[in-house]
Order: C-alpha cells, then structure tokens, then sequence
C-alpha cells in the first residue's frame, strides 16, 4: 500500500505514533502531482518548496506532543478560498495574479492546526459551471477518463481525490458544486448546512447559497475534516451559533431506527438507467443495514433549477460588481475614459458563462423585472424549504441520485448551456433549504464512471448524514476503488 | 424672489456617526490619517470579506430616531446599491431601503411669527459612505486619480425628511436644529467643513394653490448653511424662469457651485441609475427588541427643546435667554454646570452671553477651551452677589481670571480688590471729593441734581472702585444735602 492511499485517520495515527513523518507523505503527495497533474490540469498552483516547510514545521509539532487532528496531513484547496501569499485566481482572467493578503477562517483553521497545503484547485471560473469547462486554465479531467469532465465547479477538489493527489481536499458548494463533481470522480463529497462554516474568505458567487465542504475518500474523513472547520465566525454574520457535535462519534455501522425518505421528484424518466440501477441498489444495501424505506415527496422541486438561476445570478451580478480592475486583479487600459477602462476589464477578464450569469442577475433585479424574477424565486425559495422541513418530519435522512448521468465527455454539453444547468437538478434544491447533503460513491457505469449517492439532511443534522454514510461504507468497497493513472 | 409660485422644499441630510470603527469593520474612522492606512480586507473590499454590523451604529440610529419621534422598526434589513465607481471598493453600497431602521418622525420648528411648524421626517436609514478621489496635481500625476479608502465603510445616518418645507429660510431653520440635535445625541460632531453634515435638497416649485407638486430638482454637494441657502434660492429663481418662459422643470440631480452661487445639471433621469437595490444576503435581518429601544430612550440626553423650556421654568431667565444658550450644547452645559456650582442663574446668563462668548469670538475658540471654567465663573459671581466685589471690578477680576487661570478669590485677595463697605473710610473720601469740588456742590445745591453722578464717579476713582457703590449713593446723597 502507497503512502498516498492512506485515509486521513490513517495518516493521523500513524503520524501521531511517528511511524511516518509528514515530510515522506508531503514527499509522496508531491512526487504524484509532479507526474500526473500536467495531463490531469487538478492543480492551478502548486507549492513544492512551501509544502515541505509546512511538513518540517508539522513535524516539529507533532514531536513536541501537540499534534492536532489535522496536523502533517497534506490537503488542498478549491482557488476560491482566500490564502494569504497564495495566489487565489477563482479560476479566472482577471484574478490571474491576485495574492490575496489574508487567510479565510476555513483556511486559517486548517493552518491553525498545521495542516500541510499542497496548492489551489481547479476549478470553473468564481464557481459557476458544473464541468470544471469554465476554468480559464483549461478543464481539470475526470482521472476515472480523461476525456470526460470532473465535473464542477469544485472539479479539482473531487479529481485530486481520485487520482490520489491529495489525502483530503476542500471545495465550495453553491448549487452541487461539491456532491456532483465527488459523484463524478468517486469521492465523498459533503455540502454542509448553510452557516455551519463560515464563508469568511470563501470568494463569494452566490452569498445566501455558497457553503465550504470537504471532499475525501471516506465518510468518516468528511466527519474528521469537517470537525475542524465547522462552528460559528463572527466575522461572518450568517454564520450560525449553533454547537458542533463530535461527528466521529455520531459514525455508526447499522441503521437500525434510522427512517429514509425517497422523494419521488428525484426519480424521474429522464434519469439514466445506470444512475437509477446504481442507486436503486444504495438503497437496498440502507434497507438491509436496517433502515427503513418511506416514500415521500417534495411537491416543489420542479420549480428549483429555475428558482436557483434567478437567486445566484442576482447575487452574483452584485457580488462580482468588484472586480473593476481599480484596485487588484487584472486592468486592462487604453484609450478612452474610466467607463471603458471597465468594460475593457470585465470584457477580458471574465469568461462566457460568468458574463452570461452577470447579464442574467442584472436583469432580474432591474427596476420593472424585480418582482416577477428575483422577489418570485425568493418566494419559491421559501416553499421548497417548507419542503424539507415537512419532509423531515417524517424521515431522518433523503436518499436520491447526486446527478442524472454520470460524467459526460469534455465539450459535449458546452453549446447548451440550459443542458449543464439539468446536471445539477438534484443538487440545487439542497441550497435553496440552506440544509446539508452528502455524495458518496455508490457503483460505477460500464466504462468504470462513478456515480454517486446522495444522503440529504435536516438543517443541521450533519452528524447523522455522516452516520448513515459511514454505515454504508462499512458494507460496501465502492469507495476502495482507485482510478487508473 | 417670484412670488407667484409656492417653493416645496424636502432634505436629506447625511450625518456622520461619531463611532470610534467603521460600520462595517473593526478599522478606525479617525479623520486626517494617511491615505489608506484605516482599511482592511472588508472595507477594501478583497474578495471574500465580509461585512459585520457596529452595534454602535445601530445603537446611534436608535437614540437619532427617538429624538425625532420615529417608529423604530423591530426588523430592518440591509440592502446593496448596485453602482460602479472608483471610490466604491465593492461595486455596491451597503445602505437600507425597504425597510429602514426609523420611518414616521418628525421636527417642530419655530418660525418667525413665533409659531412653530411640524416637518415630517419620513425615514432614517443606515449606511457605508464611500471613499475618496483625489486627482493628481503635480505634472507627472496630471492623469491619474488616487483612490483614498479611509473614509470608505464609515457609518452614516440618511434622515430624509418630507417635502415639508415652504422656504430656504425653513430649510435653514430646519438643518440647524437637526445640526444641534446630532450634536446634542453625541452621535455627530456636526463638522460640516470636514463632511460630517452634509445635505442634499429637493427643491420644486409650484402655482400657489395646486395641489400636486412640481418636478423637482436635486441639488448635490453643499456643505454650510449660508451655502444651502444660497442653493435653494437660486434654484427656485431658475426653475420660475423656466416655467415663465414656457419651459418644464425636468427632474434631475444639480450641483451647486459655491464660487459663482449657481447650479448646473449633473446628471438627467434619462441617464438615471437603476440601482438594482436587493437585501444584502451577506448581512442578516437586523431585529431590534422593545427593551434595547427603551434602554436606549432612558439613555437619551436632554435635547435643546427641553432644554430651552427647562432653564425658563426652573433657573427663571428669560425665554430669549434660554434660547441663546441652548443653541450649542457645550455652551448649555457651561450654563448648567455654572448655576449648580452655586451662581445667580441671570448673572450667569448674562455673563455667558456677555463677557465669555465676545472672548471667545475674539479668540476663535470654543467654550469647552475656554481659561475660565464653570467653577471659576460661578466663584466669581458668588462674590458679587455676596458683595464683596462690585459689578465692576468684577470685570477686572474676570480679565484676570481669563489670563492666568486663578480663581476669584486668589485674585480678589492678592490684588486688594475687595469693596470697602466701611462707611468711616467712604465718608472720609466723601468729604475729600466735597472739599476739592465746591463749584460743582454748589450746582448740585441749586438743582443740578443730575451731578450725582460725577460724584459717585470721583469718589469710586478715589476709592480705586473698591467703595460699594450703593453705599457710595446713599451717603453722597445725604452729604450734599447738608
């Protein structure tokens, strides 16, 4: 066995008993970007020298006896979480060379704890794309089949998993951006509930949607990465004050008294008949773990997709108001006066699909628009919450598809956009509740394509998606499996 | 001033808060610093800050909008307006707009027939300012702007007032009391040079007795009394002009030229922003319980009104005087503190008005710098009222007290000022001023009687003004008539 198959408590507890140092993981980890990441475009930056340091000064810490959970562990993240001397490019143009000169809470948790930080992940420009396509770098390829997509928009944070180039990784999620692309490549990919972890420095997209999550190999390394980052930020004023249980304790190996819902919504015609097999199969695998199996609906999840794309272009035609090349990032000059200035800025700084959801938020808050669009998704919102919430009271956990077909090949939806935007029509429901979801790998499409189950929580109820997960894992091997490099 | 049309007047006033951090931040909001040197990620905006609410802020609104009478809102809620500009690090300011923290107060003021008028005030609200822009001066700059985000993040109240106003002289009534109020709160320090009070105003016009109003016009950029005045009157003479000649007043923002006393026309609403407002989703509902709000309504200084109306009720001065003082809030509490250490509240008033403020104009200070403090003065007027110095030496003992900082009583005793009451000494002096002034007597005898006072004044020069002048009448008076 590698050094770099090793899980995250593995390497903890071998780290800890020093039967390894973290400079031969840090080594190990660094030596497989080294030969893989060119074909694989998963890392946008990479720290070969910096990385070692923080494994020296990891090292020292762990022999002074003051080891955190997370110290020595070589992690990587998603670029749209701030590092300070980091370059931080959100997978974008116009922030190609920004450094940004402060660490955001997530990732001054990790540092904090001595993790040791391989480099910055691919991923689709600020967030929006469900492919990785949009990166201004190039796609990060799916390790599973190097012609298809990772999947998006945290496309490197779920490839560097499969292809080993990293023990655990972070991402953001604002409409599946985590749990798709951890479906796509066969990692566990876990969006917490909105305001379990601070979105201080998490560049935003989408503010009232956006949420950091670890991506890993295992349910109990989400439960491990999660415990760290998790709590409340009074830098971050929708960050929620609401304790953070031991998620390692709530892992458990049979679901006996644990109650799953199937909403009918997510079973539908046009769902690809591997990902309804796949998935049919999770769920008998939870029945016979104990579960018992409700059938339920979520009457509302028709109007989601649309809701979604009212909502995050709104807040993202405002939030990416700033990048106006006066202060950082790219300017581009030339003749003419400040207007142009701006518009040659944004013009070349931002890709298709960024301008094409800026165009779109506009629109939908103008004067006359506001009502019909951005005031009558906030509504919509609301019912598709109440469903949850009603939902809940019925079943302690959801199990449906993560999405409608496992990855497809590079290019093949890049002229639809409407037909990318389905690929996260089981996932963005999840945001609009503001509640937590978890994909994990639950069997492969011919051709070995991963395909994920996703685990839906109450508001909150992280520990016991993580519970359901671990149980699961415990009785199945899919996770085990190993992409061929 | 075209008196065929009613002028329609509405402000909106700017106010700065007087917090020590920036609304949104922990940074300083101290005036003066280098450029940039008070920010951090949030107020410059980087990507990925975020905004967390001053409680001060709030806590300020609060106390403004209770001073004024106002609903406070049990739930407000943040909004963004969307604008781009180079003094905006965000792309977007932080402000209210469907529901403001304040809605539905309102302002007495008192008008010239002695009446006073009620000026709705129709929303306070919330807000971040914005930066700075400096334009390059020397040659090699000559091209460029410089961005100065200290100012940006800092807390400001927008108190928006109806179109309540019939005149510029109401407007002026108005932001002057609003000028004192903030000050008096000790949530503005009502630097009006330094941008701490700045107001926009709305101004129409329209044939007296139509009921509808006006288009108006926004008039931008006037930071003094005097200037707002100039302003509006202006204004209204260009727009008569307009609608004599057979024009239509069009709505648009005007900005006003202090050099030439003019406005020009900034901006037209064909060219309007549509600010895109929406509740800022990085901000949470601001809820506000009752007893935050009568924490704060228990908490509220005395405002000049009750002020003015406390100090003729209780101290006995006349209403005019009340008003003087209370028209600055250092100066009423100069006033107060004065007659609780023990000074005739007339004899107060008097001399603060009097002596105290011609010294401080001279001086061009202000009465919290003043060399005699409250206890000094009321020391002072204790030993007229007790009579040991007169009225008039106690002008030489006040000059003496405003150069070296001593008290009364040192100066009184050092320099030998204290009155002779001593009725031998004064009738000894008496009798010298008699013997050495017969032809001036002999007047007197014969009915000149309006001589007393040369008397009175040779016997106070002989007495170097220390002899009590009463005294000095009554036994002059009895001598003569010998």
């Amino acid at each position: 066995m590698s050094l770099t198959d090793l899980t995250l408590s593995e390497l903890h507890d071998k780290l800890r008993t020093k039967e390894l140092s973290s400079v031969e993981v840090t080594r190990a980890y660094l030596e497989r970007i080294a030969a893989h990441n060119a074909a694989l475009n998963i890392y946008l930056t990479e720290r070969p020298v910096e990385a070692l340091r923080d494994a020296e000064a990891a090292d020292r810490r762990i022999a002074a006896g003051e080891a955190a959970p997370l110290t020595g562990i070589p992690l990587a993240l998603k670029d749209l979480l701030v590092t300070e001397g980091i370059r931080t490019t959100c997978g974008s143009k116009l922030l190609e060379n920004f450094i940004p000169p402060y660490n955001g809470t997530a990732v001054h948790k990790l540092r904090d704890s001595s993790a040791v930080l391989l480099g910055k992940l691919n991923m689709d420009e600020f967030g929006m794309g469900s492919s990785n396509e949009n990166s201004a770098f190039g796609p990060c390829r799916n390790p599973w089949d190097r012609e298809r997509v990772a999947g998006g928009s945290s496309g490197g944070s779920a490839a560097c998993i499969a292809a080993r180039l990293a023990a655990a990784s972070l991402g953001t999620d604002t409409g599946g951006s985590i749990r798709q692309p951890a479906s796509h490549c066969g990692a566990v990919g876990l969006k917490p509930t909105y305001g379990r972890v601070s979105r201080y420095g998490v560049v935003a997209y989408a503010s009232s949607l956006d949420q950091v999550g670890p991506v890993t190999r295992t349910v109990e390394d989400s439960a491990l990465l999660l415990q760290t980052i998790a709590g409340y930020d009074r830098a971050d004023s929708t960050s929620i004050d609401c304790p953070v249980p031991d998620y390692r304790a709530a892992l458990r190996n049979d679901l006996k008294g644990v109650r799953v819902g199937l909403p009918k919504e997510y079973f539908i015609d046009g769902l690809d008949p591997e990902v309804q097999r796949t998935v049919a199969s999770a769920i008998d695998v939870l029945r016979d773990l104990g579960a018992e199996i409700v059938h339920v609906s979520l009457p509302h999840t028709d109007y989601a997709v649309a809701c979604y794309y009212l909502i995050a272009t709104a807040e993202a035609s405002s939030n990416l108001a700033r990048y106006d090349g006066v202060r950082y990032g790219r300017r581009v000059t030339g003749e003419g006066g400040l207007i142009e200035m701006y518009n040659r800025t944004r013009g070349a700084g931002f890709g298709d699909e960024v301008k094409r959801r800026i165009m779109l938020g506009t629109y939908a808050l103008s004067s006359g628009y506001y009502d019909a669009y951005y005031l009558k998704a906030q509504k919509v919102r609301t019912l598709i919450r109440q469903d949850f919430l009603d939902v809940f009271a019925q079943v302690d956990v959801l199990a449906t598809p993560v999405a409608p077909t496992p990855a497809f090949r590079l290019g093949e939806k890049g002229a639809d956009p409407l037909q990318m935007y389905l690929s996260d029509i089981f996932t963005i429901p999840v945001n609009l509740a503001g509640t937590c979801g978890l994909s994990l790998p639950c069997g492969f499409a011919a051709g070995k394509l991963p395909i994920g189950l996703q685990l839906i929580g109450k508001p909150f109820g992280e520990d016991a998606l993580l519970g359901v997960g671990h149980a699961y894992q415990q009785a199945t091997d899919w996770h085990k499996q190993q992409a061929e490099l | 001033m075209n008196s065929e049309y009613e002028v329609v007047i509405g402000l909106e006033v700017h106010v700065q808060l007087t917090t020590a951090t920036k609304i949104f931040c922990g940074c300083s909001t101290a005036f003066g610093n280098a450029p940039n040197a008070q920010t951090c990620p949030v107020c410059l905006g980087l990507p990925g800050a975020l905004p967390v609410l001053n409680r001060q802020v709030v806590e300020n609104a609060i106390r403004t909008g209770l001073a004024t009478d106002c609903r406070i809102a049990p739930r407000s809620i943040f909004a963004r307006k969307n604008y781009f500009y180079p003094d905006l690090p965000k792309g977007y300011q932080i402000s209210q707009f469907e529901l403001p923290i304040c809605e539905h107060g309102h302002l007495d003021i008192p008008l010239d027939d002695g009446t006073s008028k009620r000026i709705g005030i129709t929303r306070i609200h919330m807000e971040e300012d914005a930066g700075k822009l400096q334009h390059g001066e020397t040659p090699a700059t000559a091209d460029s702007s410089f961005v100065d985000l200290n100012r940006a993040c800092t807390p400001l109240l927008e108190i928006v007032s109806e179109p309540d106003m019939r005149s510029a002289d109401e407007a002026i009534t108005y932001l002057k009391k609003l000028h004192q109020m903030v000050k008096a709160l000790q949530v503005c320090d009502g630097n009006m040079e330094q941008g701490s009070f700045r107001c926009d105003a709305n101004v129409s016009i329209r044939p007296w007795g139509q009921a509808e109003l006006g288009t108006r016009a926004e008039l931008k950029n006037i930071n003094s009394f005097r200037f707002i005045k100039q302003a509006i009157e202006y204004e209204v003479e260009r727009q008569a002009d307009v609608l004599e000649s057979g024009g239509k007043v069009i709505q648009e923002t005007r900005l006003f030229d202090s050099t030439s006393g003019t406005t020009r026309s900034m901006r037209g609403k064909e060219e309007a922003h549509d600010y895109r407002y929406f509740p800022d989703p990085d901000l949470v509902p601001l809820v506000i319980d009752a007893d935050w709000i009568e924490r704060v309504r228990d908490a509220l200084p005395e405002l000049p009104e009750a002020k003015r109306a406390r100090f003729v009720r209780d101290y006995g001065i006349p209403a005019y005087d009340a008003g003087v003082l209370t028209q600055n809030h250092e100066v009423s509490s100069y006033f107060d503190t004065t007659v609780a250490a023990g000074a005739d509240p007339k004899q107060a008033s008097n001399w603060i008005m009097g002596e105290v403020q011609r010294r401080l104009n001279d001086a061009g200070s202000e009465i919290s710098a003043a060399p005699v403090d409250p206890a000094m003065l009321a020391g002072m007027l204790k030993r007229i009222a007790d009579k040991t110095i007169s009225g008039k030496i106690a002008k030489t003992v006040f000059d003496e007290m405003w150069k070296s900082g001593t008290d009364a009583d040192t100066i009184i005793e050092a320099k030998g000022l204290k009155q002779v009451t001593d009725s031998g000494a004064i009738e000894a002096i008496i009798n010298d001023v008699i013997a050495n002034n017969a032809p001036q007597v002999a007047d007197y005898r014969a009915g000149k009687e309006q001589l007393l006072g040369f008397f009175v004044g040779q016997v106070m020069k002989a007495s170097k003004g220390k002899a009590n002048p009463a005294a000095v009448n009554d036994m002059l008076k009895k001598k003569l008539q010998e």
